[in-house]
C-alpha cells in the first residue's frame, strides 16, 4: 500500500499511503533529530511560533481565515520522545473534495499552506516576532506547570526522572520553564534554521489520490532548498545502560485521593530488535488488555484498583506499569504486580491466553491502521530506526512467536525503579 | 420484513435500519474499505434516570445515584465466566460506558464477528447479578471515583454543571459518591435492569466490512429464541427546572497547579422538540465557531487582552431536556477572565455576522463533519444518539448548508440572557 515515490535530490522524504477508506485527505509533515537537552525548550517552542501564521498569512486570524477556506482545514502540531530521538509532527487534514457539494480544488492549496508553515515561517529581520515569542513562552510555562495537574502523567514522568536520571531518555519533552527567559526571537530564528538545516525530514501522505500527480503538486508546492542530501540520522545506535543491580523504590507525598503506583522495567528489546514481537506478546499477557494478568488480579480479583496496565516504550527498550490504588494498599498490589511477573517467567500460561493474546495484538495493528494518522505511525515506527515492516510482516511476527520466546521475555525484563506517589496519612480524604 | 434501506449519495453511505418484532433497533452500516467491525450495543438509561415506575409496577421508586454506571460494570460478570476473557477468545476488544442519558456495551475486532456480535447481545441480554460480586465492585468503582476526584479538569466540569442546573438530575457524578454506591444492592441492579435493559429501549449499531444480510439474519435469530415481557413506555420523572442558573459564582479550592474557570451557558432547561434541537445545535455551533475558534471575533480579544492561552475550548451539549455551552480553560487570572467573557457574550444581542462569514463557519462545520466520519467509532455513537432523537447523522452536512445569515444572525441576537450564566473556578487551597 505505502510506496517510496522519490527523494534522492530532495532534503526530505516522500511518502504516500493511498487508500480509500477516509472522507479527508491528510498530510504529515515531521522532523526529527537527536534528543539533547540543551536545545529541547526552543524546540518545544517553536512548533507554537510555526502553525499560527506564515510570512504571507501573517496574523492569526489570516492564517484562521485560510483554514475555514479550505473547510475547516485542521492544522495541529505535536511533539514526542522516541527513545533517544525527538520528532516534532506538523499535521494538516483536510475533505477530499469529492465529498462536497460543490465544486473546489483544496489540496494544492493545502500542501502550499503546510509547506509554508514550515519552509516560510512568519521571520522578520532574521527573528520571530518578540511579542508573539513572549506569548507563547508564558503558554509553554503554564503546559509545564499543568503536568502536575494529571497525576497519571506526572507519576510517569517522576518515574521516568528518577530511572533514567543518567539517560537522554529522561530529557522532558515539554523542555524546562527555567530554560524559558534566555529565548528570544533571535534565537528561536537561529534555532529554526539549524531545524530546517539539519532534521531529518519525511512528508506523509495518506488519503484518496487516485488520478493525482501528487509528485508535481509536492514537487511545485514544497519550498524546502534543494541544496543537500537529505539527512539521516543514525538511529539504531543506542546509549548503553547500566543496569542496577537491586531495584530502587521512590516514595513521594502530595495531598491526593488515590495513590499512583507506577513500576518501570529494562526490557532490553527495542522494535528494531528481532525479538519485539515476543515482548509484544509477553506484554499483552503481563498487562496489555483486560483479560491480562495485571488486570484479572489487581483489580477483578483484588477489588484494589480501577485500572492496572503495562504498556512497552518501544524505542527506548522500557516496559511500564500503572495502577492507581488506596494508599494503604501499596504493599500489597506491590506484591502482586511483581507475582504475576514471576507466574509469567516460570511459564504459568495457557496456549488458549497466548492464541487469544496475539489474536488481540493483530486487531490492534489493523485497528491502528483504520486511522489515517494510525498508519502513519505505524509506517514511521519502523521507517525513523532505518528499518521496514509491513503490517503483514509484523502480524506474522505475531503468530511465530512461542511460548518459549514469552517465557524468555518475561526473564529477561528487570525492574529498575518503582514510583509510588501517596497522601501524606491514608485518610486524607474525608 | 425487509430491511429499511437508505443511501447517502455524496458520502458514499448505505445504511440499513430494522426494528425487530420485540422492538430492539437494529442499525448497520456497511463500510468494506475497513479491516474493523465495530459494534455497540445501548440503552436510553443514564445517571439521570433515578426515579422511575419500575417493569410491571404501580408505584414509582428512587434508586442510589451511580447505579446505571454500577451496572454497567456488573454486566460483565457472568456465572463461571469472565466476558472479557470471552471477547478476547474471539479476538475483540471490548469496552462500556455510561453517560447521563446512555449506556453502551461495544466491542471492536477484525475477525469472528458473528461470534462477537452474539457475545455481546447475549452478555448484555443475560444479567448475573450476586450479593458477593455487587460487595466486591464496590472497591473497584471506590477508585474510579477517587481517581475523578484527583482532577481538576473533572471537577471543573461537574462543578460548572452544578453551577447552572438546580434539580435536574445531571448534577449528580454519573459514577455516584462513594458513600450512594455503598447502598446499592443486588435487587436494585435487577429493578433498573429489568425496565431499562428491554428491547424496546435499546439500539444495536453495527459498522464494519460486514454482509448486512447475514448479519441482520444473525441477530433476528437470537432475539427470535428469547423471550421478554410485555413492555408499556417507561415512566421516568424528572424535577422540575428553573431557567436561571443556580450559583451564579461557582468556586471550588482543591490542589491546582494553574487555576481553571468555565463560563457556563445554560442552552434548554425545558422539554425541546428534535426538530428545535436539532436546528438550535446546528445554529450554536456555528454560533461559537464564529466567536471562540482561533481567529474567531471573540477568541482575538481575549487573546490579545492576554486572558487565555493554548488551554482554551468550548463545547456544547444539547438533549431534549437539558443543553448547556462551557468556554474555558487554564486562567492565570480566572477573575478577569470571567468578566469579560460574559460581557462579550452579552454583546452578542446588538451584533451581526455577514453573510460572507456565515459561508465561511458552514464550510467549517461541514469539513469538521468529514473528518469524525473517518472514525467508525464516532459515527456509530453519533448515529444512534441522533436516532434516539429521530435526526438523521447523514444528513446533518445538507442540514448546516440549509441554515440562512437570518437565521444565524436571528439566534445570536436571542442567544444569551444573563441569568443562564455561571462561572466556575477552580483555584488552589490556601
Amino acid at each position: 500500500m505505502a510506496h517510496e515515490l522519490l527523494t534522492k535530490q530532495n532534503p526530505y522524504h516522500l511518502e504516500m499511503i493511498q487508500t480509500k477508506k477516509y472522507k479527508t485527505n491528510n498530510i504529515v509533515i515531521k522532523l526529527k533529530e537527536p534528543l539533547n537537552k540543551e536545545t529541547i525548550t526552543k524546540r518545544a517552542l517553536l512548533p507554537s511560533l510555526l502553525r499560527n501564521s506564515t510570512k504571507t498569512l501573517h496574523t492569526r486570524q489570516a492564517f484562521a481565515r485560510e483554514l475555514d477556506e479550505l473547510y475547516g482545514a485542521v492544522l495541529r502540531t505535536d511533539t514526542a520522545k522516541k527513545g533517544d530521538h525527538h520528532i516534532i509532527s506538523l499535521r494538516l487534514e483536510l475533505p477530499n473534495e469529492k465529498y462536497l457539494s460543490a465544486d473546489e480544488q483544496l489540496l494544492e492549496r493545502a500542501i502550499k499552506l503546510l509547506s509554508d508553515t514550515l519552509y516560510d515561517a512568519n521571520v522578520t529581520n532574521n527573528s520571530f516576532d518578540e511579542a508573539i515569542v513572549q506569548r507563547e513562552k508564558e503558554t509553554l510555562k503554564n503546559r509545564i506547570t499543568s503536568v502536575q495537574d494529571d497525576k497519571m502523567a506526572f507519576a510517569n514522568q517522576r518515574l521516568i526522572d528518577e530511572m533514567c536520571s543518567e539517560e537522554l531518555f529522561s530529557v522532558h519533552t515539554l523542555g524546562y520553564a527555567e530554560d524559558l527567559r534566555a529565548i528570544s526571537g533571535k534565537k528561536m530564528f537561529d534555532y529554526y534554521k539549524h531545524v530546517l538545516e539539519t532534521n531529518e525530514i519525511t512528508i506523509y501522505f495518506v488519503g484518496d489520490f487516485d488520478g493525482i500527480d501528487l509528485e508535481r503538486l509536492v514537487g511545485d508546492n514544497v519550498r524546502a532548498k534543494k541544496a543537500s542530501e537529505h539527512i539521516r540520522y543514525e538511529s539504531s545506535a543506542r546509549e548503553n545502560v547500566s543496569l542496577r543491580k537491586e531495584a530502587q523504590t521512590i516514595i513521594e507525598t502530595e495531598p491526593i485521593h488515590q495513590a499512583k503506583l507506577h513500576l518501570g522495567y529494562r526490557t532490553g528489546v527495542t522494535i528494531a530488535d528481532e525479538h519485539y514481537a515476543s515482548l509484544q506478546v509477553f506484554n499483552g499477557l503481563f498487562g496489555g488488555f483486560p483479560h491480562s494478568k495485571l488486570f484479572m488480579n489487581v483489580r477483578e480479583k483484588h477489588s484494589l484498583a480501577y485500572y492496572a496496565a503495562s504498556r512497552i516504550e518501544g524505542h527506548k527498550g522500557l516496559m511500564i506499569v500503572m495502577s492507581g490504588i488506596a494508599s494503604e494498599d501499596y504493599e500489597q498490589a506491590r506484591q502482586i504486580i511483581e507475582q504475576q511477573l514471576e507466574e509469567l517467567r516460570a511459564g504459568e500460561i495457557t496456549e488458549q491466553l497466548i492464541a487469544e493474546t496475539k489474536q488481540l495484538l493483530v486487531h490492534s495493528v489493523k485497528n491502528t491502521l483504520d486511522n489515517p494518522q494510525g498508519a502513519i505511525e505505524f509506517d514511521y515506527q519502523y521507517r525513523m530506526n532505518n528499518k521496514s515492516c509491513s503490517p503483514e510482516q509484523y502480524i506474522e511476527q505475531i503468530n511465530q512467536v512461542t511460548k518459549n520466546d514469552i517465557i524468555a521475555r518475561a526473564q529477561e525484563v528487570t525492574l529498575d525503579t518503582v514510583y509510588l506517589l501517596t497522601s501524606e496519612s491514608s485518610d486524607v480524604d474525608e | 420484513m425487509s430491511m429499511n434501506k437508505k443511501e447517502y449519495e455524496l458520502l458514499n453511505e448505505t445504511v440499513y435500519t430494522k426494528v425487530l418484532p420485540n422492538g430492539l433497533t437494529v442499525i448497520l452500516l456497511p463500510k468494506k474499505e475497513y479491516s474493523k467491525t465495530y459494534a455497540i450495543f445501548s440503552t436510553k438509561y443514564g445517571s439521570i434516570d433515578d426515579t422511575f415506575i419500575p417493569l410491571n409496577k404501580k408505584e414509582k421508586v428512587t434508586v442510589p445515584k451511580g447505579i446505571a454506571h454500577f451496572l454497567e460494570h456488573k454486566l460483565f460478570e457472568k456465572e463461571g465466566y469472565d466476558v472479557f476473557s470471552k471477547f478476547s477468545e474471539f479476538g475483540a476488544s471490548a469496552n462500556a460506558f455510561t453517560s447521563f442519558t446512555k449506556t453502551a456495551y461495544l466491542f471492536s475486532a477484525s475477525d469472528n464477528i458473528s461470534e462477537n456480535i452474539e457475545t455481546l447481545i447475549d452478555f448484555v441480554q443475560e444479567p448475573y447479578f450476586s450479593d458477593e460480586s455487587v460487595e466486591k465492585e464496590k472497591g473497584i468503582i471506590e477508585q474510579e471515583i477517587k481517581m475523578y476526584d484527583d482532577n481538576p479538569g473533572w471537577q471543573s466540569f461537574t462543578g460548572t454543571v452544578q453551577a447552572l442546573f438546580h434539580n435536574y438530575p445531571i448534577i449528580h457524578d454519573i459514577a455516584g459518591t462513594v458513600d450512594s454506591i455503598m447502598q446499592i444492592t443486588k435487587d436494585d441492579l435487577y429493578t433498573c435492569y429489568d425496565t431499562f435493559y428491554h428491547p424496546q429501549n435499546m439500539v444495536l449499531f453495527v459498522a464494519g466490512p460486514i454482509d448486512e444480510e447475514k448479519i441482520m439474519t444473525l441477530i433476528e435469530n437470537n432475539q427470535a429464541d428469547k423471550s421478554f415481557e410485555e413492555q408499556h413506555p417507561i415512566e421516568r420523572f424528572f424535577p422540575e427546572e428553573r431557567e436561571d442558573v443556580a450559583i451564579k459564582n461557582h468556586t471550588i479550592h482543591m490542589p491546582v497547579s494553574i487555576p481553571k474557570c468555565t463560563v457556563g451557558i445554560k442552552e434548554i432547561w425545558q422539554r425541546t422538540s428534535s426538530k428545535d434541537l436539532l436546528e438550535k445545535e446546528i445554529l450554536l455551533r456555528l454560533t461559537l465557531d464564529y466567536l471562540f475558534a482561533k481567529g474567531g471575533k471573540f477568541y482575538e480579544i481575549l487573546y490579545e487582552e492576554d486572558l487565555i492561552d493554548s488551554s482554551f475550548s468550548y463545547s456544547s451539549t444539547l438533549e431534549t431536556d437539558y443543553g448547556y455551552t462551557f468556554i474555558g480553560g487554564n486562567c492565570v487570572n480566572p477573575d478577569k477572565f470571567a468578566e469579560r467573557t460574559k460581557e462579550l457574550l452579552l454583546s452578542t444581542k446588538q451584533m451581526k455576522i455577514s453573510a460572507e462569514d456565515v459561508n465561511l463557519i458552514k464550510k467549517r462545520r461541514i469539513g469538521l463533519l468529514l473528518r469524525q466520519m473517518n472514525s467508525l467509532e464516532f459515527v456509530a455513537n453519533q448515529f444512534v444518539d441522533y436516532h434516539l432523537l429521530d435526526i438523521d447523522f447523514f444528513t446533518m452536512i445538507h442540514e448546516v448548508e440549509s441554515m440562512t445569515v437570518e437565521q444565524v444572525n436571528a439566534f445570536l441576537n436571542e442567544w444569551i440572557s444573563e441569568e443562564r450564566i455561571a462561572i466556575c473556578k477552580i483555584v488552589n487551597n490556601d
